[in-house]
């Protein structure tokens, strides 16, 4: 007993048999598809105009039947339409960036927040996290879901909480060596740049006391991963979530770090043809669509993500019954359309790495005469530093060509200057895509 | 005998040259002589400077990229006709030339900065056709 206490927050739950995982969800869909039916007029038309009853939603069978919902009926129905609960029941609101386009606000009831921050929690006891531990969270705090998600958890779990915050970074290196802080949670791109930054100082690895990071937001690349453990010298877990679904906690990795276990008696997953809307069966990649078993003020149901990716049911060594997924390519809408071909920026960012490379660049797309174009600027590293030019257009050369190998388009590769490209404290910017703005 | 160049890496920006050469300035270094190699995307400034190691110290610093190369000094005549004769016997030997710079000093003979695949080999072939290689000690004295 002691030691399952250690490995899982929540043992019944993430060691639950698959059958009564199942089961469990099936009762759980019942119920809450009546709740949004009765409370939510917006889904309601939806289920009315494809000709769903309550009544037709006998168990997670018949989840095919209902309608899809999309960030567009988020922005429709914005701020209220998707409530299902009275304000007076809700404690809180989170929001997305709005980078896309206009804001998403998601509202919690007091249970919808203790749910997302046990969510949280069981991350950061996958991650080693316990009692004793000092965690230093600087993901946003505010609107944005990093802070106050895993500065929830941390609580649940009994960590010394270093509610930091993003930016300032000399701040963060000081409260992370004078207190000795052991679990670092942030955007992966602050985490290296964390890194850098304490390396700049003249710490070495061994240094800091940290032993796991559990970093999440943003598309990140297993080349990355390793960059960022090495220097830091820890374990780093990724973390996965989405405001719309409640934050970051939706998913997370364990100590295999071979996709991650979704919460599965809160969020039911489902893998579809991103084209036809048809439900595509477990180990095909597609669009990932969760829907919200448990949320009470703002209970999503089949929201279709735009994140592509696999769902995996193999068995996993740390003994997690919860469904398994892999790190997605990337939103699909940061995939870029390039002269027909679809590219990921998590593609280039491993190219980059495995040529050397840091994980600071930035990816221009413009359409000059009809064609798309691909620069891709990345800083020199001192060790790739030649005198003559010769050697250092052969270096953008090879990148050139290994990228074209990844992508099969010719990209323009430009060598800049170290620290040109801006770093970035939250979710880092890497590409800028011109062709939007002659439209 | 060669003597150490100090290369840095100058992306093209607005004040990037400035800050390169405000921060040797401040440093104390003094710059003997200089080519700037540039493509579309960044320059390479090659110095001989009088104080190499401090130079780097102070770009690394800072956060530039530099390295140091080792090239060739030469003692030309200042009179037409002195660089075309080395460069000649250089082609003859089979040298390839990467690059090369020339400064005059007081002194009353130019100077020519070489870079060659081969420092060793190009040296003798120098030396042997009657040419003055130039000492990092000669270049601080000039």
């Amino acid at each position: 007993m002691e030691n399952t206490e250690k490995r899982y927050y929540q043992p019944e739950a993430e060691t639950m048999p698959v059958e009564q995982i199942q089961k469990l969800q099936s009762e759980k869909l019942v119920k809450i598809v009546r709740h949004v039916y009765d409370n939510v007029a917006y889904y309601r038309n939806l289920m009315d105009q494809k000709g769903v009853k309550p009544e037709d939603i006998h168990g997670i069978e018949d989840l095919h039947k209902l309608p899809f919902l999309t960030k567009a009926d988020l922005r429709d129905a914005y701020p209220y339409g998707l409530l299902a609960k009275p304000l007076a029941d809700c404690v809180r609101i989170q929001s997305t960036s709005g980078t896309t386009g206009k804001r998403v606000v998601a509202f919690y009831t007091q249970k919808d927040l203790d749910m997302w921050e046990e969510c949280c929690a069981r991350a950061i006891v996958a991650a080693g996290g316990s009692r004793e531990d000092v965690c230093q969270v600087c993901y946003g705090y505010g609107l944005f879901t990093g802070g106050p998600g895993l500065n929830g958890g941390s609580h649940k779990v009994g960590c010394l909480t270093l509610p930091m915050s993003s930016g300032n970074t000399e701040r963060q290196i000081q409260f992370m060596m004078d207190l000795n802080a052991t679990i670092l949670c942030c955007t992966p791109s602050y985490a290296a740049y964390i890194g850098e930054s304490l390396a700049e100082r003249g710490y070495k690895p061994e240094d800091n006391h940290l032993k796991a990071g559990i970093f999440g937001a943003e598309p990140w690349t297993e080349e990355m991963r390793r960059s960022i453990e090495k220097s830091l010298g820890i374990k780093a877990y990724d973390i996965y979530g989405l405001t719309e679904v409640c934050g970051p906690g939706v998913s997370f990795e364990c100590e295999e770090q071979h996709g991650m276990h979704i919460n599965e008696d809160h969020f039911l997953a489902e893998i579809i043809d991103p084209d036809t809307g048809e439900v595509l069966p477990e180990g095909e990649k597609g669009e990932l669509v969760f829907t919200a078993l448990d949320k009470e003020a703002f209970p999503l149901l089949r929201y279709r993500t735009r994140d592509i990716c696999v769902l995996s049911r193999k068995k996993c060594s740390c003994g997690r019954t919860f469904i398994r997924m892999a790190k997605p390519m990337g939103r699909s809408d940061d995939m870029l359309i390039i002269r027909g071909v679809n590219v990921f920026p998590s593609q280039i960012e491993t190219v980059l790495i495995q040529e050397g490379y840091g994980t600071n660049y930035l990816i221009e797309v413009d359409r000059v005469n009809n064609s798309d174009t691909l620069d891709v600027s990345v800083e020199i590293q001192p060790e790739h530093f030649s005198d003559t030019v010769r050697e250092l257009a052969q270096r953008e050369h090879a990148l050139a060509d290994a990228i074209k190998t990844m992508l099969g388009i010719n990209p323009r590769v430009h060598l800049v200057a170290p620290k040109s490209i801006t770093r970035s404290e939250g979710k880092a910017v890497r590409v800028i895509d011109k062709r939007k703005l002659h439209d | 005998m060669a003597v150490s160049q100090l290369s840095i890496f100058a992306e093209n920006k607005p004040g990037g040259l400035v800050q390169m050469t405000s921060l040797l300035a401040e440093a104390g270094v003094d710059i003997r002589a200089m080519s700037l190699a540039d493509t579309q995307d960044y320059g390479i400034l090659r110095l001989i400077v009088s104080n190499v190691d401090l130079a780097r110290e102070v770009l690394s610093t800072n956060g530039l990229v530099s390295s140091v190369t080792p090239v060739l000094a030469v003692a030309l005549d200042d009179k037409p006709g002195a660089l075309a004769r080395a460069v000649k016997v250089l082609y003859d030997g089979g040298i390839n030339v990467e690059y090369m710079y020339a400064f005059i000093s007081p002194q009353p003979y130019a100077c020519m900065i070489l870079r060659v695949t081969d420092n060793t080999r190009a040296e003798q072939i120098l030396l042997d056709n009657a040419f003055r290689l130039i000492s990092m000690d000669d270049i601080n004295q000039m």
